[in-house]
């Protein structure tokens, strides 16, 4: 076979570039990693005819090749890079046919780089509707480039795109930038380009607004560092080619391309005026979140059920079909359970995330930005900010990713850093079967039940909490803000149920691959901790058998006896015995610090860790749910239920504020490239839960 | 002097060419450039944000950024 072709996309946000990606490369794409950083490398192949294939890589959106975040900053990187095998053979620039002067301006940036270029003018569907008329063999000579006209959502203009792509080595390569540097500072251009011979003055140039030398040898390192000195001089300069690369745009696009105002719709500004209504606009947004979450819980709950029981007969088929030993045990104990408890969480992922692509993609949530800025600003972080608060009720770590769009460090950390305040789905789990068992079924005037409103209590304490520890944060981290705000607020247009797929699928997979993995090795750790102890160890389930012998027991019943007395003398337990002084205060004993320990894994992990060791005292067969064996347990001290309400509140709070979930630790790490900052949030997030689970155990008990 | 905050809804102006190097790169490149016309579109419910229609691009930007860029009303 012969070598595939190197394809980049790159374009503005919304032009429809991440149709044609998934037009281009349907099933055939998955996500990577580019070396050292932490954007999502998007890349997948696409057969263009009978004998080429290409590599499609699809760049993060950007207005320009000058960065201001760090998804932007990828662009860039890729473009100039000198190892041969990395750069590209051919870069589309996907442009909007309704907004294509600032479209120009990033293919005239890409175009001076001199790699082979096609311009693919998506949205040929729109022209008529929009009254737009565009000469484009004119378009073609002006700009020195191939054009093609396409619609990535109809499949029209693909097929000539490949055929472009196969005959990429006969694209002509055309550079704006020698017209416009002369016109700039001429003699400062021709300075600048003799300081290396490997690279172009435009990628000189490049190298040296955004300072980064790497790809130069080290003398001409230093010719570039003493040329660099005058930064405000580079940023004039930068201002002026971006003037002059207008005007050049202007003047072609008077001759090629034409609107007709008259077809102009008022469709945006009509529904701007509902979504961004001062009353209005935070009535459609509150109601729609609350759409939102009613519905994640009536859809997943099914799906949830099943894949527990799922797995749950896998596990009993394992047992009951291998060899009894270790690694039976650790099959069924440690792998199958860790597995099931990463997918259990997929459904009610997956259909918040489905809500959130499509509100991203039919342009509402650019107003939601718009909306919420000021209030979101109070507290150090910015209307961005929306849009991983709400992900983090289903999972931290995806939302987290999502902060990288904030270009404000401080108000991207702020961000991070409270994200895990919000209720994610690992604690619902908990929530359901504590409020189970403190709380009374018992409806208020009759309609609002008094367990699902103590669960909405919690989901506002999750978001109260995330809101107060930002404005603390915003009040102590010392950060000086020099970047600024803006948002294209975009069309409102349909969403493309590809793109929703597809962005579905990314998100899922990141938290199935990136917690999973960790969710999956904490729980086989615990497994091992769990089931094996100090010497003493190999002895108990004789002691077990020798200790009941007189008593009438089934043999399920002695079998729950063992594994709770091995869970009691195993690491686990002799660790959760050793935490037992610094929780007692809390209301907890050792067994609930065994459950507190397990949380590490994945907050839910609480629940059945507590099941296995709830079976010790209870011979009574009829108890059989996990909420009987806790509404059953009695605290020996005060002969009451161990569940009382003070013992669930405290715990309750606890979950509610504690940073558990080593997952998402990890994930911080990643993101603010430091252990500082997932420390603070660990010790200040559990000082946090610490203090209001003591403080509500010692008032309500 | 008039600056891009001091529009009211629906009012037009014209970008002074004189803020070439107070208007932050970016905005710029997404083109807010002098001697083009801004049309401020909606301010936001708590008065900041606004959002601007500014050759073709529709945009919303902060108060603070706002109030930098000079115009001059049509």
């Amino acid at each position: 076979m012969s070598k595939r072709i190197k394809v980049a996309l790159i374009g503005n946000p919304n032009t429809g570039k991440t149709s044609l990606f998934n037009q281009l490369t349907g099933l055939n794409q998955k996500v990577g990693n580019y070396p050292g950083v932490t954007v999502d490398k998007k890349q997948g192949t696409c057969k263009l005819s009978d004998k080429e294939s290409a590599i499609i890589t699809d760049l993060p959106g950007t207005y320009s090749i000058n960065p201001t975040s760090i998804d932007e900053s990828i662009v860039l990187k890729t473009l100039l890079n000198s190892q041969e095998n990395e750069k590209p053979d051919v870069i589309i620039v996907v442009a909007d046919v309704e907004n294509l002067k600032r479209n120009l301006l990033l293919f005239s940036q890409i175009q001076d780089l001199e790699i082979p270029t096609i311009l693919a003018l998506n949205m040929a569907d729109q022209l008529k509707r929009k009254g737009i008329s565009i000469e484009i063999e004119r378009l073609e000579k002006e700009l020195q480039t191939k054009v093609i006209l396409m619609s990535a959502r109809n499949n029209e203009g693909i097929s000539d795109l490949k055929n472009e792509i196969i005959n990429y080595k006969a694209l002509i390569k055309h550079s704006n930038f020698k017209e416009i540097s002369t016109k700039i500072d001429q003699e400062y251009f021709d300075e600048l380009s003799k300081k290396s011979t490997n690279f172009s003055p435009y990628e000189l140039w490049m190298m040296l607004t955004k300072k980064d030398t790497s790809m130069l040898s080290e003398a001409e390192k230093e010719e570039l560092q003493l040329f660099s000195e005058d930064v405000s001089k580079q940023k004039k300069y930068q201002h002026k080619e971006t003037i002059y690369r207008y005007q050049k745009i202007n003047s072609i696009l008077n001759k090629t391309y034409k609107v007709d105002a008259s077809k102009a719709t008022d469709l945006r500004s009509k529904l701007d005026k509902v979504f961004t209504h001062k009353i209005f606009g935070y009535i459609i947004f509150f109601g729609l979140l609350l759409l939102i979450f009613q519905s994640v819980f009536d859809w997943a709950s099914t799906p949830m059920d099943l894949i527990d029981g799922l797995f749950a007969d896998i596990a009993g088929f394992a047992k009951a079909n291998l060899p009894i030993g270790m690694f039976t045990d650790l099959l069924t104990e440690g792998i199958i359970p860790g597995v099931g408890g990463v997918l259990i969480f997929i459904p009610q992922i997956a259909i918040l995330f489905l809500f959130i692509a499509i509100l991203e993609e039919t342009g509402y949530m650019s107003r939601v930005v718009f909306l919420m800025d000021k209030i979101m600003r109070r507290f150090g972080m910015s209307g961005k900010s929306v849009i991983p608060l709400i992900s983090g009720t289903a999972c931290a770590i995806p939302a987290i990713m999502a902060t990288r769009t904030i270009s404000s460090w401080k108000e991207r950390l702020i961000t991070i850093l409270v994200t895990p305040f919000t209720t994610c789905s690992a604690r619902l789990p908990v929530y359901a079967i504590l409020i189970a068992l403190i709380i009374p079924d018992t409806k208020i005037f009759g309609i609002l039940s008094l367990q699902g409103l103590t669960l909405l209590g919690l989901y506002v304490l999750g978001f109260a909490a995330a809101i107060i520890g930002a404005y603390i944060l915003h009040k102590t981290i010392k950060i000086k803000n020099t970047s600024f705000f803006v948002i294209e607020m975009p069309n409102y247009k349909l969403p493309s149920a590809k793109n929703v797929f597809f962005d579905v699928l990314e998100k899922t997979k990141a938290f199935v691959f990136g917690a999973g993995k960790i969710i999956l090795a904490i729980s086989i750790v615990l497994w091992f901790l769990a089931s094996n102890g100090p010497s003493s160890f190999d002895n108990v389930e004789k002691n077990v058998i020798e200790d009941v012998a007189n008593q009438q027991l089934s043999k399920e019943a002695l079998s729950q006896k063992i594994a709770s007395a091995k869970l009691e003398k195993s690491y686990i337990g002799i660790a959760g015995k050793a935490i037992e002084p610094v929780v007692k205060p809390l209301g907890y004993d050792w067994k609930i610090g065994i459950g507190l320990i397990a949380s590490f894994a994945a907050r839910e992990v609480f629940i059945g860790t507590l099941a296995t060791i709830y079976s010790v005292e209870n011979n009574d067969e009829d108890i059989s749910t996990i909420k009987e064996k806790m509404a059953a347990e009695i605290n020996h001290e005060t002969g009451e239920k161990r569940f009382n309400f003070a013992t669930g509140m405290s715990l309750l709070l606890f979950y509610a504020f504690a940073m558990q979930c080593m997952a998402t630790l990890a994930i911080v790490k990643r993101e603010t490239k430091s252990w500082k900052w997932p420390i603070v949030q660990l010790v200040g997030m559990g000082t946090l839960a610490y203090l209001s689970a003591f403080i509500a155990y010692q008032i309500l008990r | 002097m008039n600056s891009i905050a001091t529009l009211q809804i629906g009012e037009r102006g014209i970008i002074s060419e004189e803020c070439l190097d107070i208007i932050p790169l970016k905005l710029l490149e997404m083109g807010c450039l002098p001697g083009t016309e801004v049309e401020l579109l909606q301010i936001a419910p708590l008065k900041d944000p606004i959002y601007i229609c500014v050759n073709g691009s529709h945009l919303a930007i902060r108060k603070e950024t706002a109030c930098q860029i000079v115009i001059t009303k049509i």
